[in-house]
């Protein structure tokens, strides 16, 4: 059998070797293939595969950034960062999250709604993303669950920075207050989209809002090798990020916090600054809230609370008030006459309480009325008749002049507070163009008494009576430190040279000159035709609070040291009928909304002044009795503070 | 003619032992090395469960291809056709009784191993063709009847182990076996005709397929459409397998096999994990000695007097050959991926079992390579 083909064995065998041998050729085709695709995966596209692999295990992780602080003045922290406890809990980590929930319930005490909210806020997001059991917790807390934290399987305790403010309502109205970012914050800054991670929390309101892109600062970013599940598995790298830029105010926080003792149980706005180089050293609006309930959220009761306030701690009222100045305008209408030369000081009128004038009657406050009254005496005893015939002679569009070149109806700190109210000083054009109506001249009388039209907010009385103070010089408001600002004692000196130098024919030129140079920083231009006719303003609001019959009377103080001069307002916040003048009602018996709002403005000391106040308390009263009281408090601490603050500006060159 | 060549079937233990293709132990002994280092390297560094296992497995069932290459290779002539038998039985065993993972009923329960057949049919349908046609006269391999019967003993285990379902070890079967029809003879139309009747009938086979056999053909035509899916595999191994550059990224340093991207990487894809840490080098020699492998055991073929013992060799070769470019090129993402270990390299069981057998069958066949079988 087997030799019976020993010729079909030999083309068996050949045909075996031959397909084997094409076999082999095929083989090495492919062998050569699988080289090659070796070689163009590993050589020719290896940087391309190697990033590929390390954007599979590698993962950034943003912390978030940390805030730079507000400091006072005196480098006092305002809003600063401080250490919070927090309870995370990664559920995808967590054998069993129901126990583990319930334990946590029973050591940190959480009630029944807070466990539900928790395990909805867990359904919702996904396993792996960190739940926040707890976002502050109290030391006591925090080291409870440290202690159980073996039986506590997946529970981390963490350490973060939160803001603090540690002057809690003080300075609410300045700084504002940072909260989680929202859906708006992320679609209005690049920089917030870009820098945001789960717990970061941006300014909402105030300078916090305004100076976000400085105080954010920039991530800390941790690299992790993960592995195909997202498990952390090492951390590579660790790059630090920068804190946020520190921000200095003009702001004594002492005084700052006074003023919120002053205001307290009141509604109302103080403002200090300085009268050379227009610092705010206090700034403060009451009803104020507690900046630091928002960090965490603010429950909802709370909330409903402030917003619904009847005083309305949201509203700033220092920048974002409208109120009727009253009879604080006086001295401004009294300067702008004697600049005017519509009056000469000695004129005299006679005030029998009531006046009438084109078929109207016109009342002074005092009903008695004041007898014959000269321009000093009109201020010091506030006289309304005085006022009205002044201003009639004046006229509103002089009147309008002099009131703008103070500042008033023109916005202040608006690149700060995005809400800053210009208010009104009304002109006959304006009401054509505001209103429609022509110019009335009894209108005439009640702006030269601070009521109609006019309306201001606090800081522009503010800065009115600072630039009186200093003799008629423009300033601008300032809250931020800045360093290469002239000092007081070299702008008070250039003040006083421009006194001097003072010829009133260049001066005219100057005037006209003015109203293009008022964009012009940092030129303390004369707001005046006479440096005489402000002194005599000045002497006559010395009179009002440091001389018998003055309507500040009560409220001054005789040590030359503290001694301030000022004058008071009182708006009215409807029109007064005859009844009521008639039974001219004790202020505890007029329902709170129709009291009138007390004012008092003034600067000081007397002999070589240095500051100027603004107090209004909202339906107060006279402001004598309200506001000025006040003002005298806030004078001594103002002044006690003076020698450190120069001190350490010294200090700081 | 043949009868010149005297045969004396009485060797002693060392003619034996001098006998033996030390290239090739050689060869098996460097692959198995290296996969000890990869199965280590896949256990993260530590001797752990893998390792130990493969290396066992490995000890034993090399010992065992000493055992069977020292037995007469006319015994392993007579035992071909039952070796087929058993597989076939243990195959159907399987799908009736068999332990069902990973949605595939494959492994059946021996106690001490969880034996997968269809590994073993790899071997078995390579030395039943190669006994059915040691006698056969070329001018008969051509009849019908002579087609007829390889077909239907080549379908039968391919029919069960698509059913179970497991298409990368049917279509390696097939192969295998197609592989020993060609080189026995069997004229090149019929291979083209059956062709052209798979190419008619495949929308037909497609619509039989599961889904998820669908979806790995699919995405092997563009893996990036399911990233995260379907495509995962390809992508993460060619990740792997580029990412190593050509030194690789060190011993134990593979982070893609580290932190868990690639799949399956103790069987189908110990391959990228060894090229991810060793880089194009590495991978170029362990390709070399298989080549190398390869190569002696079509030699030892050659030297084969036996038709058995030269069809058995060239095509144990064809299919070992066959097992590992299926294999690399799944993982360079040039095929679908199908299971398909690679031969020594994987870890699993029967599959290095099939391979030692296969190679204890090419020993037999070079200690005996001057046996007559009648």
């Amino acid at each position: 059998m087997f030799d019976s083909g020993g010729d079909t064995r030999f083309r068996k065998l050949g045909t075996i070797n031959r397909r084997m041998f094409i076999f082999s050729a095929a083989k090495a085709v492919v062998l050569f293939g699988i080289v090659g695709r070796l070689f163009s995966l590993q050589i020719n596209e290896s940087k391309k595969y190697l990033t590929l692999s390390d954007k599979n295990r590698l993962r950034e992780s943003r912390l978030p950034p940390i805030r730079g602080e507000f400091k006072d003045y005196f480098e006092k922290t305002i809003a600063g960062n401080l250490r919070v406890y927090q309870l995370h809990v990664v559920p995808e980590q967590v054998e069993d999250f129901k126990n583990l929930i319930i334990r946590l319930k029973d050591i940190l005490g959480f009630d029944n709604r807070k466990l539900a909210q928790l395990i909805k806020k867990k359904n919702q997001q996904k396993p792996w993303e960190t739940l926040i059991i707890s976002e502050n917790l109290s030391w006591d807390e925090f080291s409870k669950i440290n202690f159980y934290l073996h039986e506590l399987a997946g529970a981390k305790p963490v350490i973060t920075v939160g803001r603090s403010y540690p002057y809690k309502g003080s300075f609410t109205h300045i700084l504002g207050y940072v909260a989680q970012v929202s859906e708006k914050d992320l679609i209005n800054s690049e920089i917030i989209r870009e820098r945001n991670v789960p717990g970061l929390r941006v300014g909402k309101s105030g300078l916090e809002k305004t100076f976000e892109n400085d105080l954010i600062g920039t991530n800390s970013i941790q690299r992790f090798e993960v592995n195909a599940y997202g498990k952390k598995i090492n951390q590579i790298d660790y790059q630090e990020g920068l804190k946020g830029k520190s921000i200095r105010l003009t702001i004594d926080s002492e005084i700052q916090e006074y003023t919120n003792e002053l205001l307290s149980d009141k509604a109302g706005s103080i403002s200090v600054m300085d009268i050379y180089t227009g610092e705010i050293i206090a700034m403060n609006s009451a009803p104020t809230f507690d900046p630091n309930l928002f960090l965490y959220g603010i429950d909802n009761n709370k909330w409903t609370e402030i917003k619904k306030d009847p005083k309305k701690p949201l509203l700033n009222k220092t920048l974002s008030g409208l109120y009727s100045p009253g009879s604080t305008i006086k001295p401004l209408v009294a300067l702008s006459a004697l600049d005017h030369d519509v009056l000469s000081p000695d004129m005299k009128v006679k005030c029998d309480g009531k006046v009438e004038m084109y078929g109207h009657t016109y009342h002074c406050w005092k009903k008695k009325g004041h007898g014959y009254m000269s321009l000093k005496n009109a201020i010091k005893q506030s006289c309304d008749i005085y006022f009205y015939e002044a201003s009639r002679l004046l006229g509103v569009d002089r009147l309008n002049l002099t009131a703008n070149k103070f500042g008033l109806g023109k916005k202040l700190l608006e690149n700060y507070f995005p809400n800053v109210k210009s208010g009104v000083f009304p002109s006959t054009k304006w009401k054509k163009q505001a209103i429609g109506q022509n110019w009335y001249l009894g209108e005439t009388f009640i702006t030269g008494i601070g009521q109609g039209y006019v309306q201001t907010n606090p800081l522009q009385l503010c800065l009115m009576t600072a630039q009186l103070a200093n003799g008629g010089h423009k300033i601008y408001p300032k809250i931020i430190v800045d360093e290469n600002r002239g000092n007081a004692e070299q702008i008070k000196n250039k003040m006083l040279k421009q006194i001097e130098n003072f010829n009133e024919k260049e001066q005219e030129l100057i005037m006209t000159a003015e109203e293009f140079l008022t964009n012009k920083k940092d030129d303390h231009i004369p707001l005046y035709r006479n440096p005489e006719n402000v002194k005599f303003v000045l002497d006559a609001m010395f009179r009002s609070t440091n001389e018998v019959y003055g309507t500040s009377f009560s409220s001054r103080i005789e040590d030359p040291k503290y001694q301030f001069a000022g004058k008071t307002g009182t708006s009215q916040v409807k029109r007064i009928t005859e009844e009521e003048r008639e039974l001219d009602l004790d202020i505890s018996l007029i329902p709170y909304k129709q009291r009138d709002h007390a004012w008092f403005i003034a600067f000081g000391p007397y002999k070589n002044p240095r500051y100027a106040v603004t107090v209004l308390v909202e339906h107060g009263g006279s402001g004598s009795k309200a506001a000025a009281p006040i003002a005298k408090k806030l004078f001594k601490k103002i002044i006690d503070r003076h020698e450190l603050r120069e001190k350490y500006k010294s200090r700081n060159i | 003619m043949i009868n010149r060549f005297t045969y004396t079937n009485e060797q002693t233990f060392f003619q034996k032992l001098k006998s033996i293709d030390w290239i090739l132990i050689f060869c098996i002994l460097l692959i198995g090395f290296i996969s000890f280092f990869s199965m280590y390297s896949t256990d993260g560094g530590e001797i752990k469960f893998h390792t130990k296992n493969h290396i066992l497995r490995f000890g034993i069932f090399f010992s065992m291809m000493f055992v069977i290459g020292f037995i007469n290779i006319k015994f392993w002539h007579s035992v071909s056709y039952l070796f087929y038998l058993i597989v076939l039985v243990l195959l159907i065993a399987a799908s009736f009784y068999g332990i069902t993972a990973s949605g595939s009923q494959r492994w059946i329960n021996l106690y001490f191993i969880n034996l997968q057949p269809s590994e073993l049919m790899k071997v078995a349908i390579i030395a039943f063709f190669a006994k059915y046609y040691h006698r056969m006269q070329i001018t008969h391999v051509n009849k019908i009847v002579n087609i007829l019967i390889p077909f239907v003993i080549l379908v039968i285990p391919i029919f069960l182990v698509i059913s179970q379902p497991d298409l990368g070890t049917s279509i390696l079967i097939a192969l295998s076996g197609i592989m020993v029809l060609w080189l026995a003879g069997i004229n090149l139309k019929f291979f083209v005709y059956s062709s052209l009747l798979l190419v008619i009938s495949a929308p037909f086979v497609i619509s039989f397929l599961k889904p998820y056999q669908k979806l790995r053909i699919l995405t092997f035509f563009n893996p990036d459409k399911d990233p995260l899916g379907a495509g995962y595999q390809i992508i993460q191994s060619k990740i792997a397998v580029g990412s190593g550059g050509l030194y690789g990224k060190g011993f134990l340093k593979g982070t893609q096999g580290y932190l868990e991207f690639l799949p399956e990487k103790h069987t189908d894809f110990i391959f990228t994990l060894f090229s991810e840490e060793f880089g194009f080098v590495g991978s170029f020699i362990l390709l070399i000695l298989y080549a190398v492998m390869i190569y002696r055991i079509v030699y030892i073929g050659f030297q084969s007097r036996s038709f058995f013992g030269r069809l058995y060799c060239f095509g144990f070769a064809s299919a070992i050959f066959i097992f590992i470019a299926v294999n690399m090129c799944m993982v360079l993402g040039l095929l679908p991926i199908v299971g398909s270990p690679l031969p020594i390299m994987s870890y699993g069981g029967s599959s290095m079992l099939a391979t030692m057998i296969g190679l204890g069958i090419v020993m037999s066949a070079k200690i005996y390579q001057r046996q007559l079988i009648i």
